[in-house]
């Protein structure tokens, strides 16, 4: 248990050490975005209706924030482990695949969560959604964060280079996270990128989240809990797997 | 029986097409200072690496203190403390949280007595609040060193640990390792320097592609090796009777091997018969380097 702890302990301290690059520096890209979208599309959109453009877009953003920070962190952490070789303190360790899994994701869903609050603190200078169910907030925060920080540790592991890392990111994270319905609700898109939507699980996690605050979504938060619940299992069962075997950690 | 220090029975591990370990059978007593010498690519890196649960073998199982390394990795991993070969270091912390990480990663809370005792033995006192960026190559190394040593491991394993390390550091880090080993711990050392290994090392095996191919102690190694080598700068040239002991020459600078040291004074007889007057001459003991050379050879052969 104290093992653990002490990798937990080594990642936070690793994000409060870098904390400008890991925590301010994406709490102002996203209000970067929030203030450019919101002053060019806040006249011509209205998405639900009753609430303005920008307060739409706040959740959507705060979730965002959370994603990619989860998944950066671990992801991060793990190839640039690797890639400077200080991973085998880790590797040489009495540490459970278990432990090192539960260490690097909650150590990723706590960055995400401290960027997403960040992100929404700030927000709250333009606009004020106050969550009307801040359960479902909470849950999808938590799960998505969560996901995220497996798929980093997936990502992390597999990655031999940065530019791998990289690839992942923007070939996958990137585009599933910016047609996940940040932006606009996915009934403003034709019909064929509608249905195209509905198989990114990163739909759910964001469409959940704004349920939480609005109590207005695409679809309902049940089928939102459930489809993000059961990615969370499998990409948990996958990355514990993957661990377990050593994939590319011990040779 | 009590169980080995160490223990590798019939281990394989391969990679791709080469095969790094072929068969490897090895006991390590407790308490020994042993030494694994070979070429570069004889498999030294990867025993250590199966040992310490880096990489999995393929077959074969290994223990240390009777604890199976894959199936009791969590008691064996405890029991093991290695310094790796490449410097590596986390640019994140300083020294102390470093080890205090370390130390956490081992399920130790508390061991600030013996983070400071490691720190002090090796020098790093005064460097414990200094980032590891900001340490030089010698510095970083003897931090890797108080990391293998910080929760306080029965059986240590340093692959390589004076590559690239000046003079002084040597000799400190070899006190140090000295001590460790009078203090009952079992050493087991790769290096590329024999006359380390012959200085340390109380019992030597030889690996070549992955299989050992010598196993003794390191004074009956060199015992295997009778006879003497003789250095020689000549005025003259050398009689034509002696060239055939020649083993290499440049300029007047001669190198013979003699069967024993009873060859020598005949040897002296036939430069004096010659004329030839001696400048130079220095006698050589058979070193490691030497026996590592025949049995490489040999098994070649």
């Amino acid at each position: 248990m104290l093992s653990f702890y002490s990798l937990f302990y080594k990642e936070i301290l690793r994000v409060w050490k870098v904390g400008f690059q890991t925590v301010m520096a994406p709490v102002l890209t996203t209000l970067l975005y929030l203030l450019i979208f919101s002053h060019v599309l806040e006249q011509n959109t209205n998405v639900y209706p009753g609430i303005d453009y920008t307060t739409f877009l706040i959740p959507g953003l705060v979730m965002m924030s959370i994603l990619q920070n989860a998944f950066a962190n671990s992801s991060s952490s793990l190839i640039q482990s690797k890639i400077t070789g200080n991973i085998v303190f880790v590797l040489l360790a009495p540490i459970s695949y278990w432990e090192f899994f539960a260490a690097y994701v909650l150590a990723s869903m706590l960055r995400g969560l401290v960027v997403g609050l960040g992100v929404y603190i700030a927000a709250l200078w333009f606009s004020q959604p106050a969550p009307v169910a801040p359960v479902w907030v909470f849950l999808f925060a938590i799960l998505g964060s969560a996901m995220l920080g497996t798929m980093g540790l997936i990502a992390g592991m597999w990655a031999e280079k940065f530019d791998q890392l990289a690839a992942f990111q923007n070939f996958i994270i990137l585009p599933l996270t910016f047609l996940s319905g940040v932006f606009y609700s996915i009934h403003s898109l034709p019909p064929v990128w509608q249905s195209i939507s509905h198989f990114n699980p990163f739909f759910y996690m964001i469409d959940g989240f704004r349920h939480g605050f609005f109590g207005l979504s695409d679809f309902s938060p049940w089928l939102s809990l459930i489809v993000t619940g059961v990615c969370l299992l499998g990409i948990t069962l996958l990355a514990l797997r993957l661990l377990k075997s050593g994939y590319k950690l011990r040779h | 029986m009590t169980a080995a220090a160490i223990e590798i029975c019939q281990t394989y591990k391969r990679y791709g097409q080469l095969q790094a370990l072929n068969g490897i059978d090895l006991r390590i007593e407790k308490g020994e200072f042993f030494g694994l010498l070979g070429p570069n690519g004889a498999g030294k890196t990867t025993l250590i690496n199966l040992l310490s649960g880096l990489a999995l073998p393929d077959a074969g199982q290994l223990r240390i203190h009777g604890h199976d390394v894959v199936r009791q990795y969590r008691t064996s991993r405890r029991m093991l403390g290695v310094v790796p070969q490449e410097l590596v270091f986390d640019p994140f912390f300083t020294v102390r949280e470093t080890l205090r990480l370390q130390s956490g990663f081992f399920g130790l809370h508390h061991n600030e007595t013996w983070i400071n005792t490691v720190m002090h033995n090796l020098g790093l006192a005064d460097k414990a609040d200094t980032n590891m960026r900001r340490l030089s190559g010698g510095m970083k190394r003897r931090v890797l060193v108080a990391q293998a040593l910080v929760h306080k491991p029965p059986v240590i394993v340093l692959d390589e640990p004076t590559a690239g390390v000046d003079v002084e550091l040597r000799q400190s880090l070899w006190h140090f390792i000295r001590q460790l080993n009078r203090d009952g711990h079992t050493i087991l050392l790769t290096t590329h320097y024999l006359e380390e290994a012959e200085a340390l090392c109380t019992r030597i095996a030889m690996l070549k592609q992955g299989r050992v191919i010598a196993l003794d102690s390191t004074q009956n190694l060199l015992g295997a090796l009778t006879g003497c080598r003789v250095r020689l700068k000549l005025a003259g040239e050398l009689p034509a009777s002696l060239l055939p002991q020649v083993i290499e020459q440049t300029d007047k600078d001669f190198l013979l091997t003699l069967p024993s040291y009873s060859a020598l004074e005949p040897m002296l007889t036939t430069l004096r018969t010659f004329g030839i007057t001696i400048q130079e001459m220095t006698l050589q003991q058979p070193d490691l380097e030497e026996v590592f050379l025949r049995m490489v050879r040999r098994d070649m052969q």
